[in-house]
């Protein structure tokens, strides 16, 4: 069987959600070796086996909370190095990319990022990876018997808990750093925290882009958002015009969206954000220009002024629920 | 200070990018190529920092005989001196190989600072910076959104999920910056005219003492086995506001669902 590792981010005490959706799909491809590292990773182990992992190793040292990258990136390295696993797959966060970078280069191995879907074929590997803004998809393969890495965005696969969950084996690491990889040091996390559902989460989301004209106007998606329990996003000519902030991108230097429902208004649907909403399940979009390329895929569009439409809707929402 | 800015030539990023089905390569002939949009907030960064406390901006790039425009435009900008690392042998490095080959050149100028963006327009692997700091033995400030240097300090804003850090580290480090850091300048006529003369080292793999095997298409690990387009959406009904917009869509919801 196929030894698969899957990096288990663990973020505001929680495992990040990309590290299950890694585990959803680890647990496809072979047995499931999860590593949590950090203050308080011991408190997850279940949850691990929950999603698939068969053995978690675990060390917590605030090392990994305090420096970024190079001590996960070390202990990694070291845990690849003695067990060589098939493959590693690590979640494209923030973290996960950084520690990756450093990982790949460390143990000189090949390295994919961006993975769509992933098959192993006894130790053969093949990963799609979306190019282009993903309109082409092309398949990638590792050669060769060490370990291969491979990198994947958040919402690329689905996370699902096991209907049997496995009580993971859990094994505490002994390792102790020296300062060598205590560098960058984080000395303040400053964490905003929104109302409402985040972008990630939220099964709607209203977007605006530059067609909304002003800052302020995005005062009616927020209001449309509340009716509808959604969460706010926006394109990036927006987020650079310092509307709103970056964390409020949508695209592919932005967050990847998912929702159910994907309302698009005055965003003209360039390549590089609708890669980052595409795998909306309904998207609806308001643009006042008839041949914006964001019609072309917009399940519903409506050639209008969004500064009418936006109030409009957001009224006959509150008039219907009564 | 000394600051090394990595910067890339990509083709343009609003442009149509294709593959050649027998290559499986990036079509780059015939092609719009600009300096990477990403390179110019750290090149600016990198004026900012010398302007106000003096030192030299090295812009350094890995690619075909013709980045040497982007490089040029990194100097028109006002960065004072370029590298240019151009060999055939080169051609379809993977992005370890492309650390590998960058960190030998940027050692070269035993630099305090290295500055990347977090990742390029083009490849977005996001993998070279990380690379680069291994193995010139840096640590790593990521996705700056604001840098300060100081008393031997690199300190930065660091963009996380809602909100962000405040880390630091001590000098010589990489820092990688994000498009929020700064506004970068259009470089001016004078800027153009000025660039044509400064210096551009020109290095091959050998200079660098890599091998025609360990590097390119023969040293990169990952292999494309081919590539089929993705699965585009189709286009659904357009409907022209009469003044009934909400009302429709306030149906479709219903229909979904969702109200
Ligand atoms: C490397 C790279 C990465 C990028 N990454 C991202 C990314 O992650 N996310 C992202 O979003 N972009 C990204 N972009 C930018 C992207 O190419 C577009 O420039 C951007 O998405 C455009 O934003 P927009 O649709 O708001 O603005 P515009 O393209 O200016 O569109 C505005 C639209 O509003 C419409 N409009 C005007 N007035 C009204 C009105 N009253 N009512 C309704 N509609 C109106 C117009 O018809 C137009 O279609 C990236 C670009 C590059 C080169
Ligand atoms: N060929 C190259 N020459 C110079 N810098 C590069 C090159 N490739 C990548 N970089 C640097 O590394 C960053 C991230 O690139 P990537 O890892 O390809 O996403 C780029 O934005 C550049 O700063």
């Amino acid at each position: 069987m196929a030894k698969i590792w899957v990096f288990a981010e663990i973020a505001e005490g929680k495992v990040h959600r990309v590290s299950l959706e890694l585990l959803t799909k680890a647990r496809e491809l072979g047995e499931v070796t999860a590593v949590a590292l950090g203050p308080g990773a011991s408190n997850h182990t279940a949850m691990l086996g929950e999603y698939g992992a068969n053995r978690v190793l675990v060390h917590e040292d605030s090392a990994y909370a305090e420096y970024l990258a190079e001590p996960a990136a070390q202990t990694l390295g070291e845990l690849v190095t003695k067990e060589n696993p098939d493959l590693l797959l690590i979640g494209t966060t923030y973290n996960g990319r950084d520690i990756a970078a450093r990982l790949n280069a460390r143990l000189n191995c090949g390295v994919i990022t961006d993975g769509a879907s992933i098959t192993l074929d006894g130790t053969s590997l093949k990963v799609s990876v979306p190019w282009y803004s993903a309109t082409t998809l092309v398949d990638v393969t590792i050669e060769g018997g060490t370990t291969k890495l491979v990198l994947v965005r958040p919402k690329s696969f689905t996370s699902e808990k096991l209907v049997t969950p496995i009580t993971p084996q859990v094994e505490s690491l002994n390792i102790t750093f020296d300062n060598s990889v205590k560098r960058a040091h984080i000395v303040e996390s400053v964490v905003q925290k929104s109302e409402g559902p985040t972008l990630e989460e939220s099964t709607v989301v209203v977007s605006g882009g530059r067609g909304l004209k002003q800052a302020e106007n995005f005062s009616l998606l927020t209001a449309l958002a509340e009716q509808l329990n959604g969460a706010v996003g926006a394109s990036r000519a927006v987020v650079d015009a310092g509307w709103v902030p970056y964390s409020y991108q949508v695209g592919q230097t932005g967050k990847t969206v998912k929702p159910n429902v994907y309302i698009a208004a005055g965003i003209s649907g360039a390549i590089q954000h609708t890669v980052g909403m595409k795998g909306a399940k309904y998207i609806i979009a308001i643009n006042s220009d008839a041949d914006a390329p964001i019609f072309k895929f917009a399940d519903l569009g409506i050639v209008g002024d969004a500064l009418k439409v936006l109030p409009a809707l957001t009224e006959e929402i509150k008039k219907r629920k009564g | 200070m000394n600051i090394v800015v990595c910067v890339k030539q990509v083709p343009e990023p609003t442009g149509t990018n294709r593959m050649d089905p027998n290559s499986l390569r990036i079509v780059r002939e015939g092609i719009d190529a600009v300096l990477d949009p990403a390179d110019e907030f750290s090149i600016e960064a990198a004026l900012q920092i010398v302007e106000a406390q003096g030192g030299t901006v090295t812009v350094v790039s890995m690619g075909p005989t013709r980045a040497a425009e982007a490089i040029r435009r990194g100097l028109a900008m006002g960065a004072t001196q370029g590298i240019h690392i151009s060999d055939p042998a080169l051609s379809g490095s993977d992005a370890l190989t492309t650390a590998k080959v960058l960190a030998a050149a940027i050692k070269r100028t035993n630099p305090d600072l290295v500055l990347c963006a977090t990742e390029s327009s083009d490849a977005y692997t996001g993998m070279v910076p990380g690379g680069i700091a291994h193995f010139l033995g840096l640590p790593q400030l990521t996705f700056a959104k604001k840098l300060t240097v100081a008393n031997g300090k690199a300190t930065i804003q660091r963009q996380i999920e809602g909100g962000y850090q405040t880390v630091e580290a001590a000098l010589p480090a990489l820092v990688t910056v994000t498009g929020s850091i700064n506004t970068p300048r259009y470089p001016a006529l004078k800027g153009i005219m000025q660039a044509k003369k400064k210096p551009v080292e020109q290095l091959t793999a050998a200079d660098l003492g890599f091998g025609p095997d360990e590097v390119g298409q023969k040293g990169a690990k990952e292999r494309v086995l081919g590539w089929q387009p993705a699965e585009q959406r189709k286009a659904g009904q357009v409907v022209k506001d009469d003044g009934t917009a909400a009302t429709v869509i306030a149906d479709y919801l219903a229909s979904i669902k969702v109200i």
